[in-house]
Order: structure tokens, then C-alpha cells, then sequence
């Protein structure tokens, strides 16, 4: 009864083409970022804002990241870690040699380094297509993981290979208690969330899912597969570059080349397959799924006061998380946008069964 | 040692490296060719046998029993992955089944650890270690038996498909799904057949790896070696995954020794990825891949 769009006029063009039609998807969104910014701050306690919800908003980025290039534009790619290692340490060194420019423009110009070295290995997209070109990113992957480590001037000259990221602070207020970094983060990703939401309805978004889909058919309607896919890439990899920096300054502080390597990849492509492809919503309920779920793991010996060695544990975790993919893929393929876009068309006719 | 015989020993020892690489490869190939399957578990299948091997030998099995068991053990596997992952994903993208056997991995990884231990073993089933010259040039001989190993493995693989009823039905469903099951080849049970060889496979490769660097976790990552060997030689051909191995094991050790002191070092992590990068500009199905063709 409480989530039915009947009378709910749409009387302008606006209101057609507006991204939240319905009024309470609206109001829902509202207490979420009402929630999200106000009540979390007021209420979490350190562990949580900082163990918890700062990496899962981080990891959700990445994830939306992922998923314009892999859900949106049908481009599976394994080198996310790789893009996000390049916005982490081109933010550094811009953060080095300009310690006066504003963190947002850091970051901003962090994510378009990110963007350039995207479009450079999006190339062979055009000419290499599905799991070939699944493989050929792990190129990237591995090309940018061994630059980090090898190029001395990317780490600024860092005898141990790791960096130690500066403090950031923004308009004179330093960004170093754990509600500042969420905040922090939550801005960054509440805006480029939308953003990403708005593109994916906009003359991009289409063409890709149109490339997605077929893409000799979308060329021959007149859809240029090279600018396409390219930009494809290079929003992606703006995205995971962003994602990328915000995890370096935010949440680790102090980077190794192995926190972007192909586990990192893999880790964001499980956040999508599990939230679900082609759905801005499924990047967050991935992350969210993907990152409490080893924490909840950890914990669950401890509480139930099973006495088993750190090893155990830990092969126990590998099993439980590889057995919970399986399952959830066995249960829902398209992931768990897919379940919420279920529970809302039950709940349009709740309580009548037609 | 003259510059020539420098350069041969480097290239020998590459292309005896590379053939270790096809052995992982082969595994692929086999579920990819007869299920469309792009199997990541592959190198977790490889250590999981090469762990259940070495660890019925430390329990004091003769090594014929300790390999019949493993391959059973292969086989109960390929059962039940067909059961509870392959049959009820049936008719989903490909891309679903791909994240489906990477949560394969994962769980193999952790129960192959936790039955067996995490610690390295050794494994030694009485291959010769020592190098032997040939002329000017050496070679290790681990390396050349390895080799013909290899060689026999897709001997046989190639009298199986060729010669054999199942081998018929399998490069049947290979070629056409709907096709062979109309003419009543039954699909579960050849995907049970596919997997249980991918299996076999595995083990060979993991006691060959197995007896190189031991048992342990980094013997799972040496299908990382084996992926720009895959994509190089074509997903779906046999002889492809040989000789992309080849390729890409002479090519990786010419470049570290060429190449590898102007950039740095340490280039071997990503050489092979980059070669098959680039021959998949020029043929975009692998060397020997089935061509591509795209209809509207």
C-alpha cells in the first residue's frame, strides 16, 4: 500500500525524464543521505566509520566504476586495481610537487591521469573482445603493478617501494578524525554517484549498453565503437583513479604496490557480479555485501567460541567466501539489485497477490 | 661460451620452461573447448591435486596407489562441480560462469590448505635434477623430461578425441551444443567426462610444478603464467596451447636476460601478457583459434 505510484501524474517533460519518478524512491533517498550524513556521524562509534563504512563507500566507487566499463559498456576488465594504483599515486606526486592545491583538484586531476593511462589500454578493446580482452587487461594489471614498484619516480624515490601519504585538509580544516574522513568520502562518492547515475541515462550511457549488447548492430545504427568504448574506459578508470586516491589519503595512509594488486581487481569484479551488472544501486549493496562479509566471517568462530587456529580461519574464509559466490550465483545471476527490483514490484501489490 | 650457444641454452631453457606453462594451459583449453567455460579454478584444481597427491604419499602410500586415488579424487571433483555449479547455471552468460568457477577457486584453495596443511612439501617421485651439457649448451634435465610429459599428454589427449567414442562426443558438443544433444549425446555426463580430464590434467601439471617448486600456494599461481600462453594460442585449440607455451616461454626468458637490465628488471611479471597482447591485435582469436565470425 505504501509504495504505489497511482496518481502520481506525470504532467511535464521534466517530470518524465526525471531519475527518480516515483515519489517515494525519492523520499527514500532523502533518509538515506539523511542517515548517511547526519545520524552516522552523530551515532558510529571509530570502529565503525573507520573499519567499516569509510572503505565500503571507497569500494563502492571503485565498483561504479567497474560497472560503467563492465555492466554498462559490457567491457570485462581485470585491471581495476591497476587504474585504481595509478589515482593513488598520481595523487601523491601532484600532492608532493603542489602541497598548495586543493585536495578536490588533486583528486580530480588524479582521476584524469587515471582516465589517460585507461584509454591507452582500452585500445586493444577494439579489436580484442570478451574473455581475450578479459585477459589482455590482466596486461594492465600486471604492466602497472610492476611500475610501481620499478619506477623509482612514481614513488618519489621511496627506498622501501611504500609511500607515506601527507595529511589533507581542506580549506584550512584538516580532514584527520574518522567522522571528517567519512564525511569526506561520502561526498565524493554521494556526488560522483549521482553523476554516474545521470550518465548512464544520458547519450553515453545508452551507447554503451547499445555496444553492450550487440555491437556490430550499434555500429551499423550509427554508434562509433572507437569513441565509445574509449570513453568507456576512460570514465571507468577516472572512477577507480578517484576510488584509488580517496583509499591511499583516506583510509590506508601509508601505500604498498600489493593494496592495487589482482586481488584488488578481482575483490571490485566480485562487488559487481554479486551486486549485480548494469545497476548504480547493485555497486553499493556489492560493496557493502563483499566488504562486511570477511569482517562477519572473522568473527563468527570468536563469538560462537570455537577454538580454532589463525590458519584455520582463515582457510575456513577462503571456503565460505568461494561456496557464498557460488550460491549467490546459483541462486540470483543477475545479483542483488535484482532481488531489491523484486521486493518493490511485491511490494506495488502488497497485499494483493495480483 | 660463445654469444651463440648463450643465446641457445637461454631459448632451450625457455621453450622447456614454456611447455610447463602448456601443461596448465591444457586444462583450460579441454573445459573451454567442450563447455564454453573460461575455467579460473584451473590453478587451483592443479595445486589441489598436486596437494592431495603429495599428501597421500606422506601418508605412506606406494606412488601408483597415491595417483589412482588422486585421480579419483579428480573425478568425485568434476562430479560435483557438474551437480552444484555447472547444472544449475546452465543458459547464463558467460561472464556468471567465469565469477562461478573463480568461487571454485577460492573454496579449493581453502580445502585443499585445510585438509592437507599450508606447509611447503617436497615432492620427489625419483625425476633426475641434475643439468646436463649438450655440447657447449645446458639444459636441465627436470626440464626435458617435463617436456616429453607434456608431449605424450597431448599425444594421448589427441588419440582421445580422435580415436575414441567419447572423444567423438566430446569435440561434437564442442562444436555445437544443441547440435550433439539432438543427436542424444547426453551433456551432463560429457561435461562430468571434461572436467574429470581437465583433472587428470591438473595433476600431471601439479606434480610436475609440484616436484619443481614444491608443493604450496604459488604452485595456484602459475595458471597466471598460463593465461597469456592460453590467449596466445587460442582459447580452443589443443596445439595452440604447445606452441603459444613455447612462444612464450622462450619469449619471456630472451627478454629478461635481453631486455630486462635496460628496463629495470623484473619484467617476466608482465612480458607474456604484452607479447599476446600484441599477436591478438593482428589475430584477435589467438594463433590458432577458431575464427571469429560476428552475425547480426
Amino acid at each position: 500500500m505504501l509504495y504505489r505510484e497511482v496518481g502520481q501524474f506525470k504532467t511535464s517533460y521534466a517530470a518524465d525524464q526525471a531519475i527518480f519518478p516515483i515519489m517515494q524512491d525519492r523520499i527514500g533517498l532523502i533518509i538515506v543521505l539523511l542517515i548517511a550524513f547526519v545520524a552516522v556521524p552523530l551515532v558510529g562509534n571509530d570502529y565503525w566509520l573507520r573499519t567499516l563504512l569509510t572503505p565500503f563507500l571507497i569500494f563502492a566507487l571503485a565498483a561504479i566504476g567497474l560497472n560503467l566499463l563492465t555492466g554498462y559498456a559490457g567491457q570485462v576488465s581485470l585491471g581495476t586495481g591497476g587504474f585504481m594504483g595509478v589515482g593513488a599515486y598520481a595523487a601523491y606526486n601532484i600532492a608532493i610537487w603542489l602541497p598548495w592545491l586543493n585536495i578536490f583538484v588533486v583528486f580530480a586531476l588524479a582521476g584524469l591521469v587515471a582516465a589517460g593511462v585507461g584509454i591507452l589500454f582500452g585500445l586493444p578493446s577494439l579489436r580484442i573482445k570478451g574473455f581475450y580482452l578479459a585477459v589482455a587487461t590482466l596486461a594492465a594489471q600486471f604492466f602497472l603493478g610492476w611500475a610501481f614498484i620499478r619506477v623509482p619516480w612514481v614513488t618519489h624515490y621511496s627506498a622501501s617501494g611504500s609511500i607515506t601519504l601527507p595529511a589533507i585538509a581542506i580549506f584550512g580544516v584538516a580532514i584527520n578524525s574518522s567522522v571528517s574522513r567519512y564525511l569526506f568520502t561520502l561526498c565524493i562518492v554521494s556526488v560522483l554517484a549521482l553523476v554516474a547515475k545521470n550518465l548512464v541515462r544520458s547519450n553515453a550511457g545508452r551507447a554503451w549498453m547499445a555496444i553492450r549488447d550487440m555491437d556490430i548492430a550499434a555500429e551499423i545504427i550509427g554508434i562509433r565503437p572507437l569513441r565509445t568504448k574509449l570513453l568507456a574506459f576512460a570514465v571507468s578508470s577516472f572512477y577507480c583513479g578517484i576510488a584509488g586516491a580517496l583509499l591511499a589519503f583516506v583510509f590506508l595512509e601509508s601505500v604498498e604496490p600489493a593494496a592495487f594488486d589482482l586481488d584488488r581487481s578481482f575483490q571490485i569484479l566480485f562487488m559487481i557480479i554479486i551486486g549485480g551488472l548494469g545497476s548504480i544501486l547493485g555497486s553499493f549493496l556489492g560493496a557493502a555485501f563483499i566488504t562486511l562479509l570477511p569482517i562477519f566471517l572473522n568473527r563468527v568462530p570468536t563469538t560462537l567460541g570455537l577454538p580454532l587456529g589463525t590458519a584455520t580461519i582463515s582457510h575456513l574464509e577462503f571456503m565460505t567466501f568461494g561456496a557464498l559466490i557460488v550460491f549467490f550465483l546459483v541462486v540470483e545471476p543477475h545479483g542483488l539489485a535484482r532481488l531489491w527490483q523484486i521486493g518493490k514490484e511485491k511490494l506495488r501489490l502488497w497485499p494483493f497477490p495480483h | 661460451m660463445t654469444p651463440v650457444s648463450f643465446i641457445i641454452e637461454v631459448t632451450v631453457g625457455g621453450l622447456l620452461t614454456g611447455v610447463m606453462y602448456s601443461l596448465v594451459a591444457l586444462g583450460f583449453v579441454l573445459i573451454y573447448k567442450a563447455s564454453g567455460v573460461f575455467n579460473y579454478a584451473q590453478g587451483s584444481m592443479v595445486l589441489f591435486a598436486a596437494l592431495s597427491f603429495v599428501g597421500q604419499l606422506e601418508l605412506g602410500m606406494p606412488i601408483w596407489l597415491a595417483v589412482l586415488v588422486t585421480v579419483a579424487i579428480m573425478v568425485a571433483l568434476a562430479y560435483v562441480v557438474e551437480r552444484l555449479v555447472l547444472r544449475p547455471l546452465v543458459n547464463q552468460e558467460q561472464i556468471t560462469l567465469f565469477m562461478a568457477t573463480i568461487g571454485i577457486s577460492f573454496f579449493l584453495d581453502g580445502f585443499g590448505q585445510e585438509i592437507w596443511g599450508s606447509d611447503v612439501h617436497t615432492l620427489n617421485i625419483g625425476i633426475p635434477q641434475n643439468p646436463i651439457f649438450l655440447g657447449d649448451v645446458l639444459i636441465n634435465q627436470f626440464d626435458l623430461i617435463a617436456a616429453v610429459v607434456a608431449g605424450s599428454l597431448v599425444a594421448a589427449l589427441a588419440l582421445f578425441f580422435q580415436y575414441t567414442r567419447v572423444g567423438r562426443a566430446l569435440r561434437a558438443v564442442a562444436d555445437d551444443h544443441q547440435a550433439a544433444m539432438s543427436v542424444g549425446i547426453p551433456l551432463k555426463s560429457i561435461w562430468v567426462v571434461v572436467w574429470s580430464a581437465a583433472g587428470i590434467v591438473a595433476l600431471v601439471a601439479g606434480i610436475m610444478w609440484g616436484s619443481k617448486l614444491g608443493v604450496q600456494f604459488s604452485v595456484a599461481l602459475v595458471a597466471l603464467k598460463a593465461l597469456p600462453v592460453l590467449i596466445l594460442g587460442g582459447f580452443t585449440s589443443i596445439p595452440g596451447a604447445i606452441i603459444g607455451g613455447l612462444i612464450i616461454g622462450a619469449g619471456e626468458k630472451l627478454s629478461e636476460v635481453f631486455l630486462g637490465p635496460m628496463l629495470g628488471g623484473g619484467i617476466e611479471t608482465w612480458f607474456a601478457y604484452m607479447l599476446a597482447m600484441l599477436v591478438l591485435l593482428i589475430r584477435p582469436q589467438g594463433l590458432f583459434g577458431e575464427r571469429i565470425i560476428e552475425r547480426v
